[in-house]
């Protein structure tokens, strides 16, 4: 545990944690407002921004370049919304036209400073995909006051963004400035992006946008219990991946938060409670096996009642032959349940079942209530 | 304070026009509700009836023409104005509780800063009981069903305590419970006095709910009290040839009922 006391392991791990409490946050208002999209847009709009701000200072001068990077990400959102409000172009469209331009741009740009002999821009591409080792305390500093300002803001007008994220339309009528409070919360995603891109790049930012709001919405039934849950993922998946690149030599650290931030993805999709594929899974089988079986009781019942004896001997074939599958096991988990018999009907060898007067109540209870759902 | 204009109407209309991609969805638009009515706005689909109550509550920007609102506009009256959109604006996966939607109905009247409290959960849990949704207070808004859904929706409306109500479609996709539910609780606010104006889609109730009614396809077909403007020759200048599935109702009271065959046994 010694390489914990190692400074940068130090600095990596706090940019980290800042990085996923501020993503976590801001990302949950962007995933419930189904744009979790804008934040793969903003980060990949950062870099012409980077490159634009490396330019104008003409060395590796941090601050230009976080400045550039926000205001590309922001024209970029400027240029998504006028595209969307003024053409028949949809969201998802105008995002991807957004991406790709700014994008294209900034690759341009990237190459051209690459290719003009200029002796500073070495490591300039570590932005595409963050270089987590190169983040200085200075840094943090300036990390540490982005987030605390967001989160300043995510508190003091938390019922306006919640109502925004949920009922726009309901939050204009009561004379809320929603559009302003949209703006905001997309200002506050590509500040989001800012802070993270020095540490997972331009490239994978979106991922931390979206993962620790995904992996929390499948455990809460509250927008407080899931912002602060994506909070605790987002700083976890952070920590996890400083942690492991720095015990692994030469694994980078961004895509590994990222890979962890998936994971907590996966997981929560898989077992989440109510929510997870698991339980829909356990519960559809569980359904299968109930409407199975009532169909098989019923079939029992309707063959009684047509040979107006509660205690008719139905042979297993011929269930089976009534549902044209094997029922053996159906009848098993019946007869387990005290709903029907095993009876030997000589001089016939084969099994014959006969309902118990509980399995007659239960037929009747069934076929009732599938009458109720008719009618 | 600025001059009154109509400020004995509840709502008045003059000149509205909007337009969406240079076609008129609302022509010329002129429409008065009296106050203390319960006002149905019919017309066939497109014919601008959701326009209509969202261009009067400043949500959509109309092309031409003003609203007031007992003699003032909109803007002026917000504190007035109670408003229940589509079922199907808002996504009911959102990670929120019965009660705390219904709680949204106050933050205009809580203001910035202020968060809701104690009084105001009260609040809203007794809009909960008005609409006989007290049971489901605490429940994920994702596991009620459409029904109870509406009626959280109308509980939020009922919160804010407005002179007049706008309702998008409340009756729509709501099973018979609901629908008798909401229309109980719609009469006793007309009962106090509140206007309440509706956006209706089904014809044939419009004659036992609502005392008054507008009939609108892009430009006012006809506006009164019900039993002056519910006429066939109205109706059928707002629907057209759609009028025959009004009609059909008559034809098959006399015809007889189709006889529905159950099945019966076992099938795969």
């Amino acid at each position: 545990m010694e390489f914990l006391l190692d400074y940068t392991i130090q600095n990596v791990a706090m940019g980290a944690a800042l990085l996923g409490i501020i993503s976590g946050v801001l990302g949950s208002f962007a995933v419930l407002r189904k744009q979790s999209l804008l934040g793969d847009t903003l980060s990949h709009a950062a870099l012409p921004g980077v490159c634009l701000g490396f330019i104008i200072a003409g060395t590796r001068d941090m601050g230009a370049i976080l400045a550039g990077a926000l205001i590309t990400g922001a024209a970029a959102a400027l240029f998504m919304l006028v595209l969307t409000r003024n053409s028949r172009l949809k969201t998802d469209a105008g995002l991807g036209t957004a991406l790709s331009v700014f994008f294209a741009l900034g690759v341009v740009l990237l190459t051209f400073i690459q290719n003009s002999g200029n002796a500073a821009q070495g490591g300039l591409d570590s932005f595409l995909f963050g270089q987590a080792a190169a983040i200085l305390r200075s840094d943090l500093w300036v990390m540490g006051g982005v987030t605390v300002v967001a989160l300043a803001l995510v508190v003091v007008f938390w019922k306006e963004f919640k109502l925004v994220s949920f009922d726009p339309v309901f939050a204009r009528s009561l004379g809320l400035p929603v559009i302003a409070l949209e703006v905001a919360l997309t200002v506050m995603i590509a500040l989001a992006v800012v802070v993270g891109l020095q540490m997972v790049g331009v490239v994978l930012m979106a991922a931390m946008v979206i993962a620790p709001a995904v992996a929390a919405r499948q455990w809460a039934s509250r927008l407080e219990t899931m912002v602060v849950l994506a909070a605790l993922i987002g700083m976890a998946s952070g920590i996890l991946g400083a942690v492991i690149s720095a015990l692994g030599r030469g694994l980078a650290t961004g895509p590994l938060i990222i890979l962890a931030a998936s994971a907590a993805v996966i997981v929560s999709l898989m077992i989440a409670p109510g929510r997870g594929l698991l339980w829909e899974a356990m519960r559809q089988a569980q359904n299968r096996r109930r409407l199975r079986g009532a169909r098989v009781l019923t079939t029992l019942y309707r063959l009684a009642a047509h040979h107006d004896n509660p205690d008719y001997p139905a042979e297993e074939a011929m269930v089976d032959a009534y549902h044209g599958v094997g029922t053996t096991r159906v009848l098993k988990r019946l007869e387990a349940r005290g709903q029907i018999k095993q009876v030997q009907h000589a001089p016939e060898m084969t099994p014959h079942w006969v309902l118990t007067p509980s399995g007659i109540t239960e037929a009747e209870r069934v076929l009732s209530e599938l009458g109720k759902q008719e009618g | 304070m600025s001059q009154l204009h109509e400020p004995d109407l509840a709502v008045h209309v003059e000149d509205l026009t909007v337009s969406y991609h240079s076609k008129p969805v609302l022509w010329d638009i002129d429409f008065d509700v009296p106050p203390g009515v319960m006002a149905a706005i019919v017309g066939p689909n497109g014919a601008g009836k959701s326009t209509l109550i969202k261009s009067i509550l400043g949500l959509v920007q109309p092309t031409a023409g003003h609203v007031t609102i007992f003699g003032r506009p909109y803007k002026a009256q917000r504190r007035r104005v109670g408003y229940v959109p589509q079922r199907s604006s808002v996504d009911w996966d959102f990670p929120t509780t019965a009660l705390d939607v219904v709680t949204m109905g106050l933050y205009g009247q809580l203001g910035w800063l202020r968060r809701p409290g104690k009084a105001e959960r009260a609040e809203a849990f007794a809009a909960l009981e008005m609409v006989g949704m007290q049971d489901f207070a605490d429940r994920q808004i994702s596991q009620l069903s459409g029904g109870q859904q509406q009626r959280v929706f109308l509980a939020r409306a009922l919160v804010q305590e407005a002179d007049v109500y706008f309702l998008d479609e409340p009756m729509a996709g709501v099973d018979a419970t609901t629908e008798r539910a909401i229309v109980d609780i719609l009469r006793t606010l007309r009962n106090q006095g509140k206007t309440v104006i509706v956006v209706h889609h089904d014809l044939q109730t419009v004659k036992s709910y609502f005392d008054w009614l507008l009939i609108v396809n892009v430009r006012v077909v006809a506006q009164g009290p019900v039993s002056e403007v519910y006429t066939a020759s109205n109706l059928r200048k707002a629907y057209g040839g759609q009028i025959a599935l009004l009609e059909a109702e008559t034809f098959l009271a006399e015809k007889p009922q189709g006889e529905v065959v159950p099945m019966s046994g076992e099938r795969t």
